[in-house]
């Protein structure tokens, strides 16, 4: 009998730390499809990448449909490049599409922005290993602020371009 | 030239003491084979485990609970309340989860192992077990090596789940941060990998240490009631520094280098 209860208890206990483990795995960490899913890479040269890190989502109008996987410069013409992870489920972008690097709120993190672009006959799909050609670079607060002083300073001298 | 001889007689008694322990950890660990040893764990899984699970819960509880009122009351001023599920969940998953359960399970589990071991040893049960053939390694000290080494970290995850439900129930329920962005904000911030198998890892470790101490501690105590009080109070003490010491070592191997 009290062998009996002991083995109750630990089984109850066993199944208490499965809970707890589901519940952590599951509810708190949410395993999401494009960290495990197959992938194909994208590329994109950005002149500034800003606070870009790696893991940073890849969004189509706030859905999440990839993550920065690597970030380097290019050893040639010392630009970053971004690589991007898209999950296989969204294939067959237009190759006239463009990325940006976006902030979310005013000091949220910042991720890559998707815009798909239009496709008509003659324009191509982007396939695994492509470069995007349609960049836009992170906005960098301190440089808005240094053109607008300096634009500032040039409309009193009635010299601005 | 006294003086010498003394460091000297230190040091090798340090050593042979580790020599010891790390003898008994070996005969602990390769004795699990054995299938007749697994009533005889499930029986200390009880014992070790389950009547830890209420002062775990209790605490885990009030942890999480404490920390989202904390939280709260800082994070309200940015506007930011909705990241209070990032903070409870990543510092619960962690550090929190890992070295309190250590902590109390040192105090609560630990010191009963050295006790019971050392009051085995001064009544000389482990010697009528020897006479009787009886490898005490293998009947007394594996079963509580193994059960130690299961129960803290389930103990562990079970503090840390509690402790996010604690943080839900004060932070939402009561103080009004949204039930939504509790929940979508921590599950964007925790890594599967990096957070939520990082501090079982952890608490792994700590198992470790803390049986190893706590049986060691048991198995070489001085078999009078001075010797097993002082045995069980090194070990409360060594385990506590052990787990407060290597967590500085293991958080920077896991998340001081990016």
């Amino acid at each position: 009998m009290n062998k009996h209860k002991t083995e109750l208890m630990v089984g109850v206990f066993v199944v208490l730390t499965v809970a707890a483990v589901l519940l952590l795995a599951l509810k708190v960490a949410n395993q999401t499809m494009t960290s495990s899913g197959d992938t194909y890479q994208l590329y994109a040269k950005f002149d500034n990448i800003g606070g870009l890190k790696e893991r940073s989502a890849v969004k189509v109008g706030g859905v999440t449909i990839g993550r920065v996987t690597d970030i380097h410069l290019d050893k040639e013409d010392y630009t970053p490049v971004v690589t991007l992870s898209i999950s296989t489920d969204y294939e067959g972008f237009p190759e006239t599409s463009s990325v940006s690097i976006l902030t979310s709120g005013l000091l949220g993190e910042q991720y890559v922005g998707f815009q798909p672009g239009f496709s008509f006959d003659g324009i191509e799909e982007l396939k695994d290993g492509d470069y995007l050609q349609d960049t836009k670079s992170a906005l960098v607060l301190e440089d808005l602020i240094g053109q607008f002083l300096f634009n500032r300073g040039g409309s009193d001298s009635k010299n601005d371009e | 030239m006294n003086f010498f001889q003394q460091v000297g007689a230190n040091t090798l008694a340090r050593l042979t003491s580790i020599g010891r322990a790390a003898l008994m950890l070996f005969g602990a660990i390769f004795a699990m084979p054995s299938l007749k040893n697994i009533p005889l764990t499930i029986r200390q899984v009880y014992v070790v485990g389950v009547q830890s699970l209420l002062i775990i819960v209790v605490s885990g509880l009030f942890i999480g609970m404490v920390m989202a009122l904390q939280g709260y009351t800082i994070l309200v001023g940015y506007g930011a309340e909705g990241s209070l599920g990032p903070m409870v969940a990543l510092s619960l998953l962690r550090e929190l989860g890992p070295v309190v359960t250590a902590l109390l399970f040192a105090g609560r589990a630990g010191s009963a192992l050295t006790a019971e071991i050392g009051l085995m040893k001064a009544t000389e049960q482990l010697s009528s077990l020897e006479m009787m053939a009886v490898d005490p390694l293998r009947r007394v000290v594996a079963p509580r090596f193994w059960a130690g080494l299961f129960s803290m970290p389930a103990l562990a995850m079970i503090f840390s789940a509690v402790g996010i439900l604690g943080g839900h129930l004060v932070g939402v329920d009561w103080l009004g941060v949204d039930s939504g962005s509790y929940w979508s904000l921590m599950q964007s911030t925790v890594e599967l990998q990096k957070d939520v198998i990082n501090g079982v890892l952890k608490s792994l470790v700590f198992a470790l240490v803390v049986t190893w101490i706590a049986i060691f501690k048991g198995y070489d105590s001085v078999p009078t009631s001075e010797g097993i009080s002082k045995a069980t109070t090194e070990t409360v003490v060594f385990s506590s520094l052990a787990v407060l010491g290597l967590d500085f070592v293991l958080t920077a191997l896991m998340f001081g280098i990016e």
